[in-house]
């Protein structure tokens, strides 16, 4: 591999680790505060998608026909928070709707209800607007810089810097203020939390929040980057996603950046210096060592896994 | 006075003349099936592909619609009626139905099934039954293959490969090296791939990266990095038009600024929208072209937007000529003879009969596997987003 190959590769690995990164910190709050596999999550980054579609077909629509003239970057920024907006009503709903009823049930059958609720997104979806392909607008023209052969896009620079800007503040925002504490405190030790005052059920409704702001994030810049929507783009995202927040430590929202990031760079180094048919299988095989040998992750905190079990 | 006989005589005779004919007509020899032909028409109308069946439909009611549900098979005149069944898209569907056809409605030929995954259970209950079936679509050898009743009207996977690389070979001369991009997880487009690369070796391209990718893959920059840094001057990629847009944005994104070159399933929806100008200027083999059409394949186009107001599909042009052909083999068999198997038979050896029949997509003659012989189109993606006329690509 030549030096210019490697960057190229590089690059490619950075962009597509955000994507598992975003995604994979929604599955890892919601575990660290609720003790609970969100296996919707994949669909909620799907739905995420959908309504970034829409709400970027009305800014432009609206903008061109002349009502408001907007700036193509105010389109993308309306987009954004319209979209995280709109996602967390979905992810608040799935909670209210799938989670809440079953706080106390056994874990199992809530990690079952989200895989339904995830199968009742995906086809409900196909049934109102159907299993043709959809093209995500391209908000903002795409330009290529040449740095030395390597050809890097303005939008593979925004997303790799908004995601991580993004993950910082998430990380600011459960370390410093006073939401993150308690959904720290409820993931330390769940039973005290109400007695202290503080409502579990806000407090679940904002780490859903949260995390599926992230899937927002994640989808619009994942349609920027691969502009085709279909009902079930969410699942094998999402299972990934999944696999780097565990990889990366149930919890851990640094961890859940890490893990997203070295599935990226594995999935994009692996085939570059083997057959790409074997991509899935020398990745995994990879990640299945890792796990062997660090069973809580490499930021997992290890009495969380056995508290409400 | 004998004058006046003449006349007499003459106008009695032509008196009986008429009285004979007008006699005669309702004595003649009854047409069989009551001079009804029965056609089934098998397709996906719900289901996952519906705009297929619906493309299907089209084709086979211009096709009727163009000889007036009527044909002269012998001395008798026939009227047409096609059984529009509905196979759901799912294979065991597919052979109820085809069942139900032959059994019960007693159909003569079946025109049909569109998709592979219903053509080939299709084609084993026609055989079986030993009634003629022609596919327009399906492109997998399995559907004729050991099935002496059962034709299609478009060309095999492997053919369309074929005649690729040699298209690329002879219309690039300058280029050597060639990469291939795939679903290793999808059969079509790993069918095409491999057979893709056996024919570039034999005509003496140089395959310098041969990638793979799976199914739902949506990143494919690690695989199109490496085929950058392989020296490839082209790469063919014989994916959906979901996938292809997203291939040729990241390629151009990487700097990659030489041709790409793809098989049919580049048309199969609605690659206009889904990759607007990226697309521009690639080129890629098919059933047939809609810009710079001449001739039958033209009036047909026309004829077909000016029904149904929107664009026909390689599936509509095929299905158009499926139907056509299978009249022309009911009439080749010089009368049918109202026993069901007899002219089912007569009807299956005449259309391994049918020889340089000019269709919309081609001129085709069938081989005794019930493939027909004809070339595929080489066409262009078009400033305008339509889908262009390059060239014949031939055997």
């Amino acid at each position: 591999m030549t030096l210019t190959g490697f960057f190229r590769y590089f690059v490619s690995a950075l962009q597509w680790g955000s994507f598992y990164a975003l995604i994979a910190i929604g599955y890892t709050m919601v575990y660290g505060v609720l003790m609970l596999f969100n296996f919707a999550h994949g669909d909620i980054f799907m739905a995420g998608s959908y309504i970034g579609l829409f709400v970027a077909g009305a800014l432009l629509a609206i903008s061109a026909g002349g009502l408001i003239p907007m700036a193509p970057w105010l389109i993308l920024i309306l987009t954004i928070v319209g979209t995280m907006l709109g996602t967390s009503i979905v992810g608040m709903l799935v909670e209210r709707i799938a989670y809440r009823p079953l706080r106390n049930a056994p874990r199992a059958s809530a990690a079952v209800t989200g895989l339904m609720i995830g199968l009742l997104m995906e086809t409900g979806n196909l049934r109102l607007l159907g299993a043709e392909r959809r093209k995500f607008p391209s908000l903002i023209e795409t330009t290529v810089y040449k740095v030395g052969g390597v050809s890097i896009t303005n939008t593979k620079i925004m997303i790799v810097g908004v995601s991580l800007a993004l993950m910082y503040i998430l990380h600011l925002l459960v370390r410093r203020t006073k939401w993150g504490m308690a959904m720290r405190a409820m993931a330390y030790d769940f039973p005290v939390v109400p007695l202290m005052g503080v409502s579990i059920d806000s407090i679940a409704s904002a780490t859903f929040v949260l995390g599926s702001s992230m899937a927002a994030i994640a989808g619009i810049f994942f349609c920027t980057a691969y502009p085709v929507l279909e009902p079930y783009m969410g699942i094998l995202i999402g299972w990934k996603a999944f696999i780097a927040a565990i990889v990366g430590g149930r919890g851990s929202i640094v961890g859940a950046m890490f893990g997203g990031y070295l599935l990226g760079f594995i999935e994009i180094f692996v085939p570059a210096i083997l057959p790409s048919t074997f991509r899935d299988l020398i990745a995994y095989t990879i990640i299945l060592i890792i796990l062997t040998f660090r069973p809580h992750g490499f930021f997992g905190e290890p009495y969380s896994a056995h508290m409400r079990l | 006075m004998a004058r006046k006989t003449f006349v007499l005589a003459l106008l009695v005779a032509l008196a009986f003349a008429a009285a004979l004919f007008a006699g005669c007509a309702p004595a003649a020899p009854k047409a069989p099936y009551d001079g009804v032909i029965k056609i089934g028409n098998v397709a996906p109308m719900t289901g996952d592909i519906p705009a297929v069946g619906e493309h299907g439909r089209y084709g086979v009611e211009l096709a009727m619609e163009d000889i007036g549900y009527e044909v002269k098979v012998g001395e008798h005149t026939y009227k047409i009626e096609i059984l529009l069944e509905d196979n759901e898209a799912k294979a065991e569907s597919s052979a109820a139905v085809g069942t139900k056809l032959i059994a019960e409605d007693e159909v003569l030929a079946i025109i049909g099934a569109y998709a592979s995954k219903q053509a080939i259970p299709l084609g084993e209950v026609a055989d079986r039954e030993k009634t003629p079936t022609i596919s327009p679509w399906s492109t997998n050898p399995r559907t004729t293959m050991d099935r002496p009743y059962v034709f299609r009207a478009c060309f095999l996977d492997p053919f369309q490969a074929t005649v690729g690389a040699k298209y690329v070979k002879e219309n690039w001369p300058e280029i050597t090296k060639v990469a291939v991009l795939y679903d290793v997880a999808s059969d079509y487009p790993k069918g095409l791939a491999e057979y893709f690369k056996a024919s570039a070796e034999e005509v003496g391209l140089e395959i310098v990266a041969f990638e793979t990718f799976t199914t739902k893959d949506r990143d494919f920059s690690s695989q199109l990095t490496k085929i950058m840094e392989s020296g490839a001057e082209l790469f063919y990629t014989p994916q959906y038009y979901d996938e292809v847009p997203l291939i040729v944005a990241q390629a151009k994104e990487l700097g990659w600024d030489k041709p790409i070159f793809g098989s049919d399933s580049w048309a199969g929806g609605d690659l206009a929208s889904l990759c607007g100008d990226d697309c521009v200027g690639l080129r890629f083999t098919t059933h047939y072209a809609m810009v710079g059409a001449t001739g039958k394949t033209k009036a047909f186009i026309d004829a077909y937007r000016a029904k149904y107001g929107s664009e026909p599909s390689d599936v509509g042009a095929l299905a158009y000529d499926a139907a056509q052909m299978l009249i022309k083999a009911i009439e080749n068999t010089g009368g049918l003879t109202g026993d069901l198997a007899e002219d089912r038979d007569n009807i299956k050896r005449e259309m391994a009969r049918i020889k340089d029949w000019p269709g919309t997509t081609g001129e085709m003659s069938f081989t005794p596997e019930g493939d027909p012989i004809k070339c595929a189109v080489v066409v262009e993606y078009n400033e305008d987003h339509l889908i262009e006329f390059v060239a014949w690509a031939c055997p």
